[in-house]
């Protein structure tokens, strides 16, 4: 299969106000393509469009214009839905249940056998690091993070060849991030593919292949992670970091690189330069002025910079 | 010989309905109204001393009374929560993204509220037999079913018309409409009659369009008769069987037809 999400000039508008309505674009002429088997990306801003298109894609809502096709098949084919999984953000399931009993309907919606049902309700609760002894607590006793929790091992109930993933870490705590990257990480491992929403740079940069940026309902960016932030900024091409100089040594090293850009850093200055062979003088300057040398490293864009990168005008 | 398509339909609706009738039985709140309808018509007992000989027939008048008010509550407020109360907290997001059609859960959700309504109905009306045995009216006791029956199609109508209002409207608003059409619907063959007694042709349409469009629930009353030791003709049950299944299935073609093209934002 060539892409396992091929979406193809998306649009959605919502009627807002309630006497005189009127339209507003939440999503605009999307078109999107996710290969198989990696960790997609999909980032933007509050209200940038990241959750309608989630929800288009799960038939939750209908697009304006556009179409969309999962594992090949449109949208709106229910038995493909027997081949996906999702969390939604921020989700809520019956309160009057149990995770056990959560997980053993949902894998009933998807015709698993009982003992299936059974075993993969226990192995998944214990992968998202519900404890044993909330397996028969009512969902309606759990906090946040482990309604959160309870969300991911029901979207992976049906061991799904992709999952949707809407903010996964939202209302986590630093550990409960860590495991639940651990745990996509896995998913990518046993070859599932997993498109996840999300505008927590780090946990983007650290697992995703791909990604794309969506800017208020329009796609931004797309492609493989470290293309994108490796492609050409106009920025230079190293940084030098160094601590202990004086403004005199300072100033040494701006007269002896022209064109150097310095910076004063929490722990310094930072130097950056266009060409490796100015990097010697620097550093002999430093070595003179008894500096201390923290880092030598080439410039690459961050996801940040990428993130908040201003469009090209027109 | 069912086909595998339509089999795991009707396995996905008997799922969702399962589920529908656990989330009813754990409502503490259901449980406070049968309780409730017990102690009304264990209560009619304590009027025997009052109805000089009849304490069969109160028991009667004010058990069935009870059973119609409580199941047309539970009916309206549960029926109007099973669907309102999804979308609001979001949890049909969970279910449509796996592989159920708005069909199959719409039909479930309706099929889990009518067996927890059966069961209710069951308990209330063992409670009135008992209640009925006590005071020796064992022959009354024998022959309120078929009136239960139809207080049951009532309730299974008025489950359909809440669901209806609760897919396009708001909970209250939902439970005020079902309760207006619960009260018109007693209403509507008195008013198509005072429409053809006023003789002017804009009432006659207007109360023949009531009468025809909203439920005609006085097909399923019965309670004076019952109260008096009469059983209903099996004409009646049948037609009355009848009309509820085939306005129900209008009820649920309808609000699946709403649901079909609601966005969940």
């Amino acid at each position: 299969m060539e892409n396992i999400v091929e979406i193809e000039g998306l649009s959605k508008d919502y009627d807002v106000g309630f006497w005189r309505k009127r339209k507003v674009r939440a999503l605009d002429d999307l078109s999107l393509n996710v290969k198989p088997g990696g960790i997609f990306g999909f980032l933007g801003g509050n209200g940038a469009g990241k959750t309608t298109t989630i929800k288009i894609l799960m038939g939750l809502i209908f697009p304006t214009e556009g179409s969309a096709k999962i594992l090949g098949s449109p949208i709106y084919d229910v038995k493909m839905r027997s081949r996906i999984g999702y969390c939604p953000e921020n989700p809520y399931f019956y309160d009057y249940l149990t995770p056990l009993e959560l997980l053993d309907y949902f894998g009933q919606l998807f015709g698993l056998d009982a003992a299936v049902r059974s075993s993969r309700s226990e192995q998944l609760l214990n992968a998202v690091g519900i404890e044993e002894i909330a397996w028969k607590r009512q969902l309606r006793k759990f906090s946040k993070g482990m309604q959160q929790r309870v969300g991911l091992a029901q979207a992976l109930i049906n061991e799904p060849e992709i999952v949707f993933l809407d903010e996964p870490m939202s209302g986590l705590d630093p550990v409960g991030r860590r495991e639940i990257r651990e745990l996509i990480a896995g998913l990518k491992a046993k070859g599932t593919s997993v498109f996840m929403s999300t505008h927590i740079l780090s946990d983007v940069e650290a697992l995703c292949d791909e990604v794309a940026i969506l800017r208020k309902g329009k796609l931004f960016a797309t492609g493989d992670l470290q293309e994108l932030l490796s492609r050409d900024t106009g920025r230079r091409g190293f940084e030098v970091i160094a601590s202990g100089l004086s403004p005199a040594a300072v100033a040494q090293i701006e007269a002896l690189s022209k064109g150097a850009v310095v910076t004063g850093k929490p722990n310094g200055i930072a130097i950056e330069v266009e060409n490796e062979e100015s990097i010697e003088g620097i550093l002999r300057t430093i070595r003179d002025n008894y500096g201390k040398l923290i880092s030598v490293l080439p410039v690459k864009q961050s996801l940040e910079d990428l993130f908040i990168e201003k469009p090209d005008e027109d | 010989m069912a086909s595998n398509t339509e089999r795991n339909l009707i396995v996905l609706i008997i799922v969702v309905a399962a589920n529908a009738f656990r989330e009813a039985i754990r409502d503490r709140i259901l449980y406070n109204l049968v309780i409730f309808a017990l102690l009304v018509i264990a209560s009619a007992i304590l009027l025997k001393d009052l109805t000089d000989g009849q304490e069969g027939r109160t028991i009667v008048n004010i058990g069935l009374t009870a059973m119609l008010f409580f199941g047309v509550f539970i009916s309206i407020f549960v029926g109007v929560g099973l669907v309102s109360k999804e979308i609001e907290k979001r949890t049909v997001y969970s279910i449509f993204s796996k592989p159920v059609r708005r069909s199959e859960f719409i039909i479930g959700k309706y099929l889990g509220l009518c067996l927890t309504l059966a069961l209710n109905v069951a308990v209330m009306g063992m409670g009135l037999t008992l209640a009925l045995a006590f005071v020796g009216s064992t022959t009354l006791a024998a022959n309120i079913w078929p009136a239960i029956f139809l207080i049951f199609l009532e309730l299974m109508v008025m489950t359909g018309v809440a669901m209806v209002f609760s897919t396009f409207s708001s909970p209250a608003l939902s439970a005020l409409l079902s309760f207006l059409v619960f009260v018109i619907g007693h209403l509507s063959s008195s008013l198509r009659d005072l429409g053809e007694t006023l003789g002017s042709q804009v009432s006659k349409v207007v109360f023949d369009a009531i009468y025809f469009v909203l439920p005609n629930l006085s097909l399923f009353t019965f309670r004076t008769e019952a109260a008096a030791g009469l059983i209903p003709s099996a004409n009646m049950l049948g037609y009355s069987a009848l009309y509820a299944f085939l306005y129900i299935v209008v009820l649920l073609g309808i609000a699946v037809m709403v649901f079909q093209k609601r966005n969940f934002k």
